[in-house]
């Protein structure tokens, strides 16, 4: 008995190897929230700026329509209103989502219930590869194909809310469908068998059991299109005309958050208002992308199937 | 193969064969069966049994690689001719499956599901189908004070009993019972049986079973299944105590299984 004991207090290789192994995850997981938390913490410090060492009061930052950083107003305020870019940002993203949206449903029944050997053969990998095509190369078809589309149509330059958003539909168009077509795939069969066997049509059966019960899971393939269309910068600098005015019409040029960072970033100096400012923006950024993630885990947990 | 006697049949089946890609799956299959009886049908794992009742509602059709040839007629209709409705087939045929399969909707939503693809749309018929379905599925004194609630929180007993009602919910004539008790519990299965033996005054009900006790308690017909063939087909009295076949005798007497 004593043996035994003896023999299972003893540290065995094995045991050796799994607490190797434990402590490896471990240091690794500590590294990664700590560099998010850093990146969250540096970001936030340096937004804040604005606030706190250059006194621009937030009603001013965030419903300002005026941005010229560098150069002050009448009353001696820095003219700095960020809503010209928060507008932008919003609009792009949730035109481009009402857009996909349908498209991408449309495409996931069509790959799920319709005609999954054709979707699997053909469609799924048209959709793979659309993902893994740089935002540049959206971009510059957006800047050769798509501007002058518009400014032949719609006179004016091309470059604006409208380019930017038919940009971003094609781009989120394959993330969002692909999701869906996960979460309808991972719709249980038995629920599509249930609803045949009792004399409904595949319509009604798509319509009213399979779309019902995916439906948690759709809404976070929407969120997860929006979340990749907000925070795409490239792309959009590239069509969307990048003056930061309040949008008057899809087709006079505007900015977004991100167009206006990356237009701007390189021509600041460390510590002043000007830069303090785009780390401002970056800050909404960012924070917008955490808000998308606990939207998408949230609806997860709601929607999982009680 | 014994005629029946007495009663319509309410499906005919002749000459019926069944193959998944090259796999044969049901080998000449013949039968009637008889109207407002229990017909039961057992026989080992693999031997074709709920591929046969998956052909009665064409719901072996959802398998893409299926062939078929013969001919089954339900009510002198043959179900395969071309311009046979396959709705309506199963609109009058009801089907319950081996796992209890609720939608993940409330209790009222998965028996109305069925009336209101066929249309039913006022909500005092609905009221009415929900309850009489329930009452006909021994289930409304159970349920009826939370039929707003997800039908998952039911037991797996109260949401096969709960499938049975959504399935008469469409008035069908015929319901289909693939195993309806395989995942239940002894209690649950006594009770779906006592349902089953109630619910033969007004449906065809033709049951699959692996489960030869089963069979010997609830059904009127038994037809025994082996390798995608009919071996025998009786009065369930009569193959249990007397069987005609050596095979059907090793399978009942428990010799393979």
């Amino acid at each position: 008995m004593e043996e035994t004991v003896q023999h299972f207090k003893k540290r065995s290789p094995k045991r050796k190897q799994e607490r190797f192994g434990k402590t490896i995850s471990l240091v690794a997981t500590i590294f990664i929230v700590s560099i998010v938390f850093s990146i969250l913490f540096f970001v936030a410090s340096r937004g804040l700026r604005t606030f706190t060492e250059h006194g621009v009061s937030a009603i001013d930052f965030f419903a300002g329509t005026a941005w010229r950083p560098g150069e002050v107003s009448d009353a001696g305020e820095p003219l700095v209103g960020a809503f010209p870019m928060i507008a932008g940002s919003f609009l792009v993203t949730i035109f481009s989502a009402l857009l996909a949206t349908p498209f991408a449903l449309g495409a996931a029944i069509f790959m799920t219930e319709i005609s999954p050997k054709t979707g699997k053969k053909y469609l799924q990998p048209v959709i793979e590869l659309l993902v893994g095509i740089p935002s540049v190369v959206y971009g510059f078809i957006g800047l050769t194909v798509i501007v002058p589309f518009i400014r032949q149509i719609f006179g004016g330059t091309g470059f604006g809310v409208l380019a930017a958003t038919l940009v971003l539909f094609v781009m989120i168009l394959p993330t969002t469908t692909s999701m869906a077509v996960d979460t309808l795939n991972a719709v249980p069969r038995y629920y599509r068998e249930a609803s045949f066997a009792m004399g409904a049509t595949r319509w009604q059966t798509i319509y009213k059991v399979v779309l019902r019960a995916a439906s948690p899971g759709l809404l976070t393939a929407v969120i997860f299109g929006m979340a990749r269309a907000f925070g795409e910068a490239l792309a959009v600098q590239m069509v969307i005309g990048n003056a930061a005015l309040v949008p008057d019409s899809l087709t006079t040029p505007a900015s977004t958050l991100t167009s206006i960072l990356t237009m701007n970033m390189g021509n600041t100096v460390l510590g002043t208002l000007e830069n303090d400012v785009l780390w401002s923006l970056a800050t909404i950024l960012l924070f917008m992308s955490l808000f998308f993630n606990i939207l998408t885990r949230w609806i997860g947990k709601k929607g999982a199937m009680k | 193969m014994n005629d029946v006697k007495n009663t319509h049949p309410v499906y005919t089946i002749k000459d019926f064969n069944l193959w998944y890609g090259e796999t044969q799956a049901l080998k000449n299959i013949s039968l009637e069966i008889p109207e407002k009886q229990v017909t039961a049908i057992i026989g080992p794992s693999g031997c074709g049994k709920s591929t046969f009742i998956k052909t009665l509602n064409r719901m072996v059709e959802l398998i893409p690689s299926v062939k078929m040839e013969g001919s089954i007629h339900y009510k002198n209709e043959d179900i395969f001719k071309p311009n046979a409705k396959v709705e309506s087939l199963r609109t009058e045929v009801g089907m319950v499956f081996q796992k209890p399969n609720p939608f993940p909707k409330s209790i009222y939503d998965n028996i109305a599901y069925g009336p209101r693809i066929h249309g039913i749309k006022d909500k005092k018929t609905l009221d009415e189908v929900v309850e009489k379905s329930l009452k006909g599925a021994a289930l409304w004194e159970e349920v009826k004070d939370r039929l707003n609630e997800n039908a998952f929180g039911l037991s797996g007993g109260q949401q096969q009993r709960l499938c049975i009602a959504r399935a008469m919910a469409v008035e069908p004539e015929v319901i289909l019972m693939d195993e309806p008790t395989s995942a239940l519990d002894p209690l649950s299965t006594a009770k779906v049986e006592e349902l089953i033996h109630e619910l033969k005054n007004d449906y065809s009900i033709i049951i699959v079973t692996h489960n030869m006790q089963q069979a010997a308690r609830i059904s009127d017909k038994t037809a025994f299944f082996l390798n995608g063939e009919v071996i025998e087909f009786d009065a369930t009295e009569k193959m249990y105590s007397n069987p005609h076949d050596k095979r059907t005798d090793d399978y009942i007497s428990g010799k393979f299984g």
